[in-house]
């Protein structure tokens, strides 16, 4: 009760100092969150001129970022982009709405094999319509490493490389490189396996030039270390920058990532919202997002259309068996997941 | 009537202070005194004794004792000498110091990486020069080092404020009645100047004991200090409870160690810099 009323407390002080943001429901608006550089500006100013709707874009960092912000409150969120596990968790907590697909006629440019892939967190494809996808693995630098060494986990325990190794600065990410080397599913949650993980990265920590998320590509790019473990867009983005490194997803297998849009229980303008999702299917504005954000895209009819030399690129767009071997990360319950942290927090501690 | 009139002028800050130090003070007692379900608990403040938690606030405080004893000792004698230049002067030098800090906090930690990043500026200099690279990036060292870079005006402008309103008057005094150098600078200077030292004390503690940034983005990952815990519990981890108890610890450290500075200020006013 007291958390509560401190809440509103505080939200209307927020008002009151903000003097009036808010507003009624019934304005033609449409409040949009989505990771940071995924969504071409000028998609958002073709969607405004064509429809009148006026759009509030906003954009965070990690899934666990925008869980925060969202579970603040202080905004109706109309539409939020996010990966796959944190879906899952807003799916089991009834934050969603389902989508009205029959009012995406768009959407039948989708391949149906993503939504397949989808049913892994969203399994009657309900809630979610996937946006971009990838694998997570190795960005590695051609004139630094033996091409050899990078097809298997097992670089990143390679003496060869001290002080040269970029991590994940996030936990699913480091665990699911040491559960993968050693075998295990990266979304087990017995103890032995997690520790025997935990026991492996704290091996490593020695070896390591530094825990990263959003700034691996660019130490990649100025080549101040031999690999890094990445997403593949991030990796796409870097070799396009720099013609020295190179992507691969080792052979003990990795992670799949889907980032997919959901309605939240917030949205005030759905059938917006809505509209929005059928722009974004859209051949050509599917182009210009693609163009922009450099991820593999489930837009069938674009890639279609995109020359060999692109669709024939392993590092956007991973190859049937690549991703066959890959897996979806999985929401973890309270108790897992605080003993993933808890572990992550140790090996962090770890001189 | 003048009175209330100027009461009122008042009234703003009042509501400042409220919303935005008072309420969220409070929110933080309230929410490191409960657990997820809203009931009351000590275990988030206790968490402080884990041995992680423990570990972080011990790097923390010797990290910012470093920094706090660098810039205190990089600081007196300059002002010192500063005080003893010509006016004009003066202001110069000092301007030179605050100069960098019209430059955004982020930005200048960036540079710093960028500088001693493996293929960094400073690599290449010492490489050119067939010297040893230097590899402080991601280490303890690399945050010490940009802390001070960060915090140094905090600790010259107090000693500086307090050197200059020294009057020569004093001192001269002083050696007329036959005291050397040594007495004067012990006598006269030194406890004439200490509440500067003291502020600037503070001034530099306590934002080096809470700060995240620096280590977060100097130590690669790899420093974890008690503000970053506190950070990855609020936003990776979900758990606000856990982090406004690790909050709590801390600013109980913050306010002894000031209540420890103010209680050695002789005139209670190295507040006026503030």
């Amino acid at each position: 009760m007291i958390k509560r009323l401190l809440t509103l407390a505080a939200g209307t002080l927020f008002a009151a100092a903000l003097c009036g943001c808010g507003g009624g429901s019934d304005e033609n608006k449409l409040t949009v969150l989505n990771y940071g550089k995924y969504l071409d500006p000028k998609a958002i100013e073709l969607f405004e001129e064509e429809t009148g709707i006026q759009v509030e874009y906003e954009e965070y960092i990690t899934p666990e970022n925008m869980y925060t912000k969202y579970k603040a409150g202080s905004i109706d969120y109309d539409l939020i982009c996010t990966s796959d596990y944190m879906i899952e968790k807003l799916i089991g907590e009834g934050e969603t709405l389902q989508i009205d697909f029959d009012a995406i006629p768009n959407r039948s440019n989708l391949d149906p094999t993503y939504f397949d892939f989808s049913k892994s967190f969203d399994p009657n494809n309900q809630y979610t319509m996937p946006y971009f996808f990838g694998t997570v693995g190795i960005l590695y630098d051609k004139n630094k490493v033996d091409e050899a060494d990078m097809h298997s986990w097992d670089c990143l325990w390679n003496e060869k490389y001290k002080g040269q190794i970029i991590m994940a600065d996030s936990v699913r990410d480091s665990f699911m490189a040491a559960l993968k080397y050693k075998g295990y599913s990266l979304n087990t949650t017995d103890e032995a396996q997690l520790l025997e993980a935990q026991e492996i990265l704290i091996q490593q920590k020695p070896l390591v030039y530094s825990y990263l998320v959003d700034e691996a590509q660019d130490e990649m790019i100025a080549e101040n270390a031999a690999f890094a473990l990445v997403y593949s867009g991030e990796a796409g983005y870097a070799i396009e920058m720099n013609d020295n490194l190179a992507y691969c997803v080792p052979d003990e297998g990795s992670n799949m990532w889907i980032d997919s849009w959901f309605l939240p229980k917030t949205c005030k303008h759905k059938e917006n919202a809505e509209k929005f999702l059928d722009f974004l299917c859209r051949e050509e504005i599917a182009r210009m997002n693609f163009e922009y954000v450099y991820y593999a895209t489930p837009n069938q009819a674009l890639v279609e259309s995109l020359e060999p030399e692109l669709q024939e690129n392993t590092t956007i767009f991973p190859p049937k068996e690549v991703l066959d071997n890959c897996e979806i990360l999985k929401s973890l319950d309270e108790t897992a997941t605080a003993k993933y942290n808890e572990l992550w927090k140790e090996i962090k501690s770890t001189d | 009537m003048n009175k209330l009139r100027r009461q009122l002028l008042a009234g703003p800050y009042l509501v400042w202070i409220i919303g935005f130090i008072l309420l969220p003070v409070f929110m933080i007692l309230y929410y490191a005194l409960t657990n997820s379900a809203g009931d009351f608990t000590l275990a988030n403040v206790l968490a402080i004794a884990e041995p992680i938690h423990r570990k972080a606030l011990l790097l923390s405080l010797q990290l910012a004792f470093l920094c706090t004893l660098v810039c205190l000792v990089l600081s007196y004698p300059l002002a010192m000498i500063l005080s003893t230049l010509r006016k004009n002067h003066q202001n110069l030098i000092v301007f030179i110091f605050i100069l960098p800090m019209w430059m955004n906090f982020m930005l200048r930690i960036l540079a710093w990486k960028l500088l001693l990043s493996n293929n960094g500026v400073i690599n290449t200099i010492l490489g050119v020069f067939g010297l040893p690279s230097l590899d402080i990036l991601n280490t303890p060292t690399a945050v010490v080092f940009c802390m001070v870079y960060d915090f140094l005006p905090f600790m010259i402008l107090p000693i500086y404020n307090a050197m200059a309103r020294i009057g020569q008057d004093v001192i001269e005094a002083a050696r007329d009645l036959g005291a050397g150098s040594v007495t004067v600078f012990f006598k006269i200077i030194l406890p004439l100047s200490l509440s500067g030292v003291i502020s600037g004390i503070i001034m530099v503690f306590v934002p080096a004991l809470t700060s995240f940034a620096i280590s977060d983005l100097l130590g690669g990952g790899k420093v974890l200090l008690i503000g970053n815990v506190i950070e990855q519990s609020f936003m990776q981890e979900y758990n606000w409870n856990l982090g406004s108890g690790l909050s709590l610890v801390l600013m109980v450290f913050v306010l002894v160690s000031m209540a420890l500075m103010g209680s050695h200020d002789p005139e209670g006013g190295g507040a006026g810099v503030w």
